[in-house]
């Protein structure tokens, strides 16, 4: 039911872990809905130097959080914005329809990262 | 190491006698049992022979052994026929909360049709709560169903109790033994029962057959309309192959039952007591010792159960997950939710279900291969309490 990407990213996921001095973070989900995903990031001059993440969920999300973390580094953070559960999936040579939502929680997870991070340079 | 498979409580493979059996059924004996020719004949004759195994095997008359197309639709008759046939006397039904979905979805569509429904609640290791279900009685309950035993996390029921309680009160009592036949000797006798349902695949006959018993005499609608077949009770061209491997598998359980049932649970121990011992943040699932013989199914605090399940797949091990996930629905176990358990314990349970066929070194492979997993996945989840170790113990 997984394609080959996926599972590999699920395998080998990149990105694991914390940033401790992270200039973003985002939590998405509840463990009540099977999925939890955390997103670190770092920024230097408006470019995501860096993100990290870690994933309660199936291997679906964990692959998705893997790829979604890979896309954005190097990414600036308006560029970042625009990366869409859509575009993730197509990278994972596509997802079967009851695990889109897990993309759709990466999109969200780094989409609140970076907010964190905004707000956080406003103030 | 080849293939591990801990998953017997999904399927099993079909015993090399049993197939020996069935083969010829395909073949030179390909007969309609309904038809008045020689092929016809021969097909009947073998019909009528496993009938006559089947019912021997659960201490029935031949004439209560009803063939169906497996578990679920024995499930699905069950109810449905007994609330049809009866919803003259009464419209209440009482199906425990940790059914198998083929009797919790029935229920549920006969309470669309104007049945009430109560679905009667277990206790935290998934035993029926025997008093909660004779409050929950009234005057117009017309059927009682509990499994024997449960698929997921594996606790048998009181079933000798709630048969004795419903048909003292005249409501008709169906146990799905679906589960259990293989595992536990099966006597409607003892405790009588009104009807049970069994399925051949789950003690290594064919999949595609199974058996409700009705007990003569019993007020029942059909399921499935059609011909003569099944003295009119179920239309349908007689599965003869699988009827034949379902006797001849149901004889081969019984006959091996006892050391079959002490070999399974032993591995079953030794694989509970190793992962007990050895894996921090785990939660045995199901009653600690009245449970079906192959059956462990742990919660894995901070993991989600898919991933779990595809890694263990990946390094060769068939499990199954009562989660969310695999199922393809977002609803974790509604055993395990009935149980009292809580949604992010219930999304990360295993099953582990052994068979006759598995071995002691399996079994320390599979917890050797799992400690590691549930390590690897552990440092992926964000709910994994920083000031807790993530390790597992030695072997003792």
């Amino acid at each position: 039911m997984y394609t080959q990407k996926v599972m590999e990213a699920f395998q080998n996921p990149k990105n694991v872990g914390e940033i401790s001095d992270y200039d973003g973070m985002g939590m998405i989900g509840s463990e009540a809905c099977g999925d939890i995903m955390q997103v670190f990031i770092k920024v230097k001059d408006g470019v995501i130097t860096d993100a990290k993440f870690k994933t309660f969920g199936c291997a679906a999300a964990i692959a998705t959080s893997s790829t979604a973390t890979e896309m954005i580094k190097g990414m600036t953070v308006e560029q970042a914005l625009e990366v869409t559960n859509k575009k993730v999936v197509e990278v994972l040579g596509g997802l079967p329809p009851q695990k889109i939502h897990c993309s759709v929680l990466a999109e969200q997870a780094i989409k609140a990262a970076i907010d964190d991070y905004l707000s956080k340079k406003k103030a | 190491m080849e293939g591990i498979y801990f998953d017997h409580a999904a399927t099993t493979p079909v015993d090399a006698r049993v197939l020996e059996k069935m083969l010829p059924y395909f073949t030179e004996n390909f007969g309609n049992a309904n038809s008045q020719h020689g092929y016809g004949r021969r097909a009947v004759t073998a019909v009528d022979a496993a009938r006559d195994t089947i019912a021997r095997q659960i201490h029935a008359k031949p004439s209560e052994i009803y063939f169906t197309s497996g578990g679920t639709e024995s499930d699905n008759w069950a109810i449905r026929g007994a609330a049809h046939a009866l919803r003259g006397k009464g419209r209440h039904l009482v199906v425990s909360a940790i059914e198998h979905p083929a009797m919790l979805a029935t229920a549920k569509e006969l309470a669309k049709e104007g049945f009430d429904v109560t679905f009667a609640p277990v206790d935290e290791y998934g035993t029926v709560d025997l008093e909660k279900l004779k409050a929950s009685v009234r005057e117009d309950t017309i059927f009682i169903g509990v499994m024997t035993a449960n698929n997921e996390v594996g606790t048998i029921q009181p079933i000798a109790e709630l048969s004795a309680f419903a048909r003292s009160r005249g409501i008709v009592f169906f146990t799905d033994a679906v589960q259990a036949a293989g595992s536990l000797a099966i006597n409607v006798n003892d405790p009588a029962v009104d009807m049970l349902a069994i399925s051949s695949h789950k003690f290594y006959g064919p999949k595609g057959v199974g058996v409700l018993y009705i007990r003569s005499g019993l007020k029942m609608g059909k399921l499935i309309t059609g011909g003569h077949q099944e003295r009119s009770m179920r239309g349908g061209t007689t599965n003869v192959a699988g009827v034949v491997g379902m006797a001849e598998a149901l004889k081969l359980a019984q006959q091996d039952m006892r050391e079959r049932a002490e070999y399974v649970s032993g591995l079953r121990d030794r694989f509970i007591r190793r992962v007990l011992h050895e894996i921090p943040y785990v939660r045995l699932n199901g009653h600690p010792s009245n449970r079906l013989p192959g059956n462990a199914n742990f919660s894995f605090r901070y993991i989600e159960g898919e991933s779990l399940l595809f890694s263990l797949d990946l390094a060769g091990i068939a499990v199954s997950s009562g989660s969310a996930c695999s199922s393809g629905s977002l609803e974790p176990s509604h055993v395990l939710l009935a149980m009292g358990l809580k949604e992010g314990e219930a999304h990360g349970s295993i099953r582990f279900s052994f068979g006759k066929d598995n071995t002691v070194e399996q079994v320390d492979f599979a917890v050797d291969r799992l400690k590691e997993i549930v390590v690897k996945l552990r440092a992926l989840s964000p709910l994994f309490p920083k000031d807790c170790k993530n390790e597992v113990m030695e072997k003792e």
